[in-house]
């Protein structure tokens, strides 16, 4: 118990989880948006957009998170010298960030998809029936639906990207997982109590998500 | 072949067998090691070094090992009776060092292992053989920087998690930006491109990475070092009798100049010599406390 109160005082831990908290937050509202239009791109009726929808899907996401966080640091950053901004930290946050986005939007809008692929065909025939437009169709009739049946598979997206977000440590964000390394470094004869920190930290944020997500699939559930 | 799931059972053997055909041959060496050992004691040794570091402790597949710590390991055996090719060199990297010393996968670790008071309470410590120091290398073009007071205002980079790394946030925290990366290849790469202005770490390590072919005559250390980092032998707790043979190696190997020759011969071509200071006087631990 001694060695834990040591540790918070001596490490910003609450700092490091914070940072993936908020890596988090930004980044699942960048995915989700971008899933959304990808799966809006995916499942509309002009070939070249639906073409280009899978390409990028199929492309980013057997892509290793690893390898676009690295990627962003070492070759946008390091060679290219794109920088976003002019404050390190800031500038490492913005490229992870963008980088859990690319990642996570291809799940997002598969999720979506499952989602779109449970609202029956008769909802969209009846959509045009009454003269709506593709677009007005997807976003009154069918997306609306869609992202109610598809909550589980989208909860369970969100929860992988908040624990990806420690890969943000390979983008030089200091995050949990980061913290954790210093302490390894400075205190191995306290590797117990660090590892149980980490991972409880991390279970006490993604279980909320777990429950919340459960919860909200069956309240909101379509019943036909 | 009547049910599906022979056919996967079938397929998932064919996939172990093909998978442990094509492991790397670690298993292998270590055998024809032992065999080749037949002199001296007869039993071969364990020794963790760094294999990701140039200079100190670097390994390419299954080539030889080199670098100063490898060397001072061999110099150390030899000194205790062992003859080269009962050495058997495994990996052991930095956050693993402590663990693979409790667990017994190695009998001593030469690896930049820093001698410190929260490590001494699971392992044990024999040496130091050589006292490094935290330093900077920046561009062999660059001026302004010759300590560590004018890295305010600059970019820096170090590896993550690191005590260089930490060392520059506790005393720079507010006037430096700091990237931090997996290795310092990556912050070679950014030193060479222009995105950082120096480097840190331990000097023996910058002057190890600056002589790397590679880089050759691109950067220099700036030889102002600001921190003490003891480098010690890993041994597992309480191994007392490995503990004094080493040290006693490592005093003769001090006196004769051994340690020294080393040295230079590792970091040729680069612009750089250890801290004299301290390195003049080492003062060995004493075993088994």
């Amino acid at each position: 118990m001694e060695d834990i109160l040591f540790l918070f005082e001596q490490y910003p831990i609450f700092e490091g989880f914070w940072t993936n908290i908020k890596l988090a937050f930004w980044s699942s509202i960048s995915a989700f948006t971008l899933g959304v239009i990808l799966a809006l791109f995916r499942i509309s009726p002009v070939r070249s957009l639906s073409w280009l929808s899978a390409a990028f899907i199929n492309l980013v996401r057997n892509i290793p998170l690893t390898v676009l966080v690295v990627m962003a640091v070492l070759v946008f950053w390091g060679q290219l010298q794109i920088s976003l901004h002019s404050d390190f930290n800031t500038n490492f946050f913005l490229l992870a960030t963008i980088a859990l986005s690319m990642y996570h939007a291809p799940f997002f809008a598969e999720a979506i998809r499952s989602g779109v692929n449970t609202v029956p065909l008769g909802q969209a025939e009846a959509a045009r029936a009454i003269g709506l437009g593709f677009f007005s169709a997807a976003r009154l009739i069918i997306i609306p639906q869609a992202l109610r049946g598809a909550i589980t598979p989208i909860g369970n997206t969100l929860i992988a990207l908040i624990k990806n977000t420690t890969v943000a440590a390979a983008g030089s964000v200091l995050e949990a997982s980061g913290v954790m390394r210093t302490m390894i470094e400075f205190n191995p004869n306290l590797m117990v109590a660090i590892f149980l920190i980490i991972a409880i930290g991390f279970s006490l944020i993604v279980i909320p998500v777990g429950l919340i997500t459960t919860w909200l699939s069956e309240k909101l559930a379509v019943t036909r | 072949m009547k049910t599906p799931w022979m056919k996967i059972a079938a397929l998932g053997a064919a996939g172990a067998l093909a998978l442990s055909a094509c492991s790397p041959s670690a298993s292998e060496d270590a055998g024809a090691e032992a065999e080749g050992g037949g002199g001296g004691g007869g039993d071969t040794i364990t020794v963790g070094i760094k294999y990701d570091q140039p200079g100190l402790g670097f390994r390419e597949g299954n080539n030889p090992p080199t670098g100063f710590d490898v060397d001072v390991a061999k110099a150390v055996l030899a000194e205790m009776g062992y003859e080269e090719d009962q050495i058997e060199w495994v990996e052991s990297p930095t956050p693993q060092r402590e663990n693979m010393l409790e667990n017994g996968q190695v009998d001593m670790i030469f690896a930049t292992y820093s001698i410190t008071e929260e490590r001494d309470e699971r392992v044990d410590f024999a040496g130091p053989y050589f006292m490094a120091g935290q330093d900077i290398l920046v561009r062999s073009d660059e001026e302004d920087i010759t300590q560590p007071e004018d890295l305010n205002g600059r970019n820096l980079c170090s590896v993550a998690g690191s005590t260089p790394a930490q060392n520059v946030r506790d005393m720079y925290a507010d006037e430096v930006e700091l990237v931090e990366q997996d290795g310092y290849s990556e912050c070679l790469t950014f030193l060479q491109s222009g995105q950082v202005d120096a480097v840190t770490t331990d000097d023996i390590i910058l002057a190890g990475l600056a002589a790397t072919e590679e880089y050759a005559g691109q950067f220099k250390v700036v030889g102002n070092p600001f921190s003490e980092e003891p480098y010690g032998v890993g041994l597992p707790e309480g191994d007392t009798e490995n503990c004094e043979a080493v040290n006693e190696a490592i005093q003769t190997l001090q006196e004769n100049g051994t340690i020294d020759e080393l040295l230079a011969t590792n970091t040729e071509g680069v612009d750089y010599e250890a801290n004299a200071e301290l390195n003049d006087n080492i003062e060995l631990v004493s075993c088994g406390e």
